[in-house]
């Protein structure tokens, strides 16, 4: 009985000693941490591959040791997943990715700080990327880089099917011509992602957008049902597809793997074409001008700062070193976007003369309307347009502008 | 010992057992509490709050908001509530068709298994257990590239002179393209003007796209596996008496199956059923690494929407709401499981017993006894007695 009684109190002992011990240790850690992170800055980015780590990881360290703060960069694997739970807890990484559809987003919130107004490289950045960073008037991130989408056209099958340079498509029926030229067999002539981020570019050549100049919903104007009719067309001829109905994730690896001859894709593609399908001929053409002129689709990468950031001085410096435009050149060669910088756009063009469409596009290109809840508005949109061939086009631009007038006001 | 009964005041035994017993289950209490009790009452909090996702849900500036985010997904007409149907619909017909195959295959796979006459009953065991320890994200990128629109799958297909269908980009129904077949392609005025949830009713009927077909059957690939264990271990644990009784009496091997062998695996078949509930209303890993809600959120279930709303769109309020609603939805369905599923607590009069003894208590009804042979002398109830007794 008694050495019962011992053994439960050395047991009732050790069980204590051990939550103790467990609480202890999780505070010393959370203070280790804090005392870190506030001399510390930390860096979320969301990585393409081991050549934007590298890139972006050196160009840190090089600030480092200019300035003697320290700096970490993290790769996300799900940035914004990462981005809502730091801004949750109220401990958020100090400098990080955004793009322009999700600044709305985080800035309604107050998660972001509006620090762009203070940089001294304020006035190189293109105008309507910073536009894309406004809301509310104020702008919430610098922009780092943009991609346009323009028309990527597989040479040997182009050749094969007795085409030449004169015959890049320039017009919505040229497109509908070489198209159907380029079916084949295994081939269809063309194959995109079925989103909006694609078939949007149809949008703006017929002059239409989601949203007008002054920002009034018209995403069920005329030009629009004409547009997306146009791309219905093409889905009922059969001379394209969608990258999914040719057993691909993407248009690019639908492009890739021979399913398809041409893609609309964004500049990210060169470097998927170059690690995964080294041996594919390609020629980057403007995409081609629809009854209301060139259009595009442009889409923009800033650096974002922390409103609850400890160290806002330190990261807006380590932000105007990233975003000068030598630095923003050493990253394009690295891995292969575009400046966001005005002064580098004819530097860019002579280092890459065959992705020269890609900086064209800037002209004229539109971006996705910066609103609270897009998102969602987006992904309806996208989900009507996976089932396009059997839609009605003015019913799906109806029910958009029904969901976008409600979250727009 | 007995000196220590007689002065309870010391605190005798039991208080220092209860002391003891306390201290041990503290350490689960405690992170039950810290990782369960305490998220679930914040989530609860957030789900009638306007919290936006930026610092603690509690600080001031975080308001209560009522039934708003509730209001929004079940009462006010607009994209949360369309999305929203649209996941219950689609996780419906997922539940349906999951549950009653997973439970038949598993059952029958296990019945197979246990055979004693079987040669090699260990490999099958395993084999067929081996789906069930495999992540279900490494099976989950398998089954797309087998079900994708050039992969094994449809390319087996093709060799019989099938054209399979595009498995991951067709947002049809199954039973649209049924109907379709059969030439109605648009759909009555009473399906189509009305509905519930945001849907229409002919949208409610469309039956699963292709891509959630590949997820049912993946489903019933992964979980058969774990629920055959559980059968096999209830099959063990039959005593052989009632089988025997009804060799004697002159039950062929179907009707003893039907009405001796299944009665008595009622609480494994309860407990399979309560797992496959809660399981396949859960789905939500499949989705994210296969489909993310594509095509034409076709595969969208509760579970992503409610990740999707809080994590990627800042919703949290309405992602928390989704949440419980989940939670009420997979308690109703298993307290509606229960009641169908609940034991007759009498039996018909010629039965001649009740479950707990006869009322009058003279003799008690023993497991073995009641198989009263009728006219045809195997005749049965499905209500065969002694199947609360197993467990």
């Amino acid at each position: 009985m008694f050495h019962k009684k011992m053994m439960l109190t050395v047991a009732m002992t050790a069980v204590g000693a051990l939550a103790l011990a467990a609480c202890g240790g999780g505070s010393d850690d959370s203070n280790g941490a804090s005392s870190e992170s506030a001399s510390t800055i930390n860096v979320l980015i969301g990585s393409s591959g081991d050549a934007e780590t590298k890139a972006v990881t050196d160009a840190v360290a090089a600030w480092s040791t200019e300035s003697g703060v320290k700096a970490k960069v993290s790769v996300a694997s799900d940035i914004a997943q990462q981005l809502s739970q730091g801004f949750a807890s109220g401990n958020p990484a100090d400098v990080f990715y955004l793009t322009n559809d999700t600044i709305a987003t985080y800035a309604s919130n107050g998660s972001l700080d509006p620090f762009v107004e203070g940089l001294s490289n304020k006035d190189d950045f293109y105008p309507t990327i910073m536009d894309s960073f406004t809301y509310d008037g104020q702008v919430y991130a610098a922009p780092k880089d943009f991609s346009t989408l323009a028309l990527i056209i597989n040479s040997d099958k182009w050749a094969a099917a007795g085409l030449t340079d004169a015959d890049i498509p320039t017009s919505w029926d040229e497109l509908s011509t070489v198209a159907a030229k380029l079916t084949t067999g295994d081939t269809v002539g063309l194959s995109i992602s079925p989103e909006f981020a694609r078939v949007g570019a149809f949008f703006a050549q017929n002059g239409g957008w989601l949203v007008d100049d002054k920002g009034a919903v018209t995403a069920d104007s005329p030009e629009n049902v004409e547009a997306l009719t146009y791309v219905q067309s093409l889905l009922t001829s059969g001379s394209m597809k969608y990258a999914s109905e040719v057993g691909a994730g993407w248009g690019g690896e639908a492009f890739g793997t021979g399913a398809a001859a041409m893609t609309i894709e964004g500049n990210w593609i060169t470097g998927a074409l170059t690690n995964t399908y080294p041996d594919v001929k390609y020629t980057v053409a403007e995409l081609p001008a629809g009854p209301a002129g060139k259009g595009t689709m442009q889409f923009n990468g800033g650096w974002g700062i922390a409103a609850d950031s400890q160290n806002k001085d330190n990261a807006t410096k380590l932000v105007e070193y990233l975003t000068q435009p030598t630095q923003q050149l050493t990253f394009a060669t690295d891995f292969g976007v575009m400046p966001a910088v005005v002064s580098t756009a004819d530097q860019w063009k002579t280092d890459n003369p065959a992705l020269a469409p890609f900086i064209e596009g800037a002209d004229y290109a539109k971006s996705i309307p910066n609103i609270v809840g897009i998102k969602d508005v987006i992904d309806e949109l996208n989900s009507q347009i996976q089932s396009l061939s059997t839609g009605d086009p003015k019913t799906i631009l109806e029910s958009t502008q029904t969901n976008l007038e409600s979250i727009s006001k | 010992m007995m000196k220590r009964l007689k002065k309870p005041k010391e605190g005798g035994a039991h208080g220092h057992e209860a002391v003891a017993g306390w201290l041990f289950i503290s350490p689960m209490v405690i992170i039950l509490g810290l990782f369960l009790v305490i998220p679930v009452l914040m989530a609860a909090w957030v789900s009638v709050s306007d919290w936006t996702g930026r610092g603690s849900p509690f600080a001031s500036t975080v308001n209560f908001v009522g039934t708003d985010n509730y209001a929004k997904l079940l009462t006010e007409p607009g994209l949360a509530q369309s999305d929203f149907g649209m996941s219950i619909k689609n996780n419906s017909y997922y539940v349906l068709l999951v549950i009653p195959i997973q439970t038949a295959l598993s059952l029958f796979l296990a019945v197979m298994v246990n055979r004693r006459v079987l040669k090699g009953r260990g490999f099958f065991r395993t084999a067929f257990y081996f789906p069930s320890v495999t992540s279900s994200v490494a099976i989950t990128v398998i089954f797309l590239f087998l079900f994708s629109t050039t992969g094994a799958v449809n390319k087996a297909l093709h060799a019989i002179g099938v054209n399979g269908p595009q498995w991951f980009s067709d947002p049809k129904g199954i039973l649209h393209m049924a109907l379709g077949n059969m030439g109605i392609d648009t759909p009555p005025a009473a399906l189509a003007g009305h509905g519930f949830l945001g849907n229409s009713w002919w949208q409610w009927l469309s039956g699963p796209s292709p891509a959630m077909c590949v997820f049912i059957i993946m489903a019933v690939f992964t979980t058969s596996g774990t629920f055959m264990l559980l059968f096999i271990s209830a099959l063990q644990n039959l005593q052989g008496e009632v089988e025997e009784a009804g060799i004697m009496d002159g039950a062929s091997g179907w009707q003893r199956f039907w009405h001796i062998t299944l009665p008595m695996l009622k609480p494994t078949t309860f407990t399979v059923l309560t797992l496959g509930l809660i399981g396949t209303w859960q789905v939500f890993d499949q989705i994210y690494v296969g489909t993310k809600g594509n095509p034409s959120k076709t595969t969208l279930t509760p579970a992503y929407l409610s990740y999707s709303s809080s994590f990627q769109n800042n919703q949290w309020g309405r992602g928390a709401a989704i949440a419980f609603i989940l939670f009420a939805i997979i308690v109703a369905m298993t307290i509606l499981q229960r009641i169908v599923l609940r034991d007759r607590k009498t039996l018909p009069k010629r039965k001649r017993f009740y479950r707990d003894g006869p009322p009058s208590a003279v003799v008690p009804a023993t497991p073995t006894s009641p198989l009263v042979p009728t006219a045809s002398g195997a005749q049965m109830d499905d209500s065969t007695p002694g199947e609360g007794d197993q467990r």
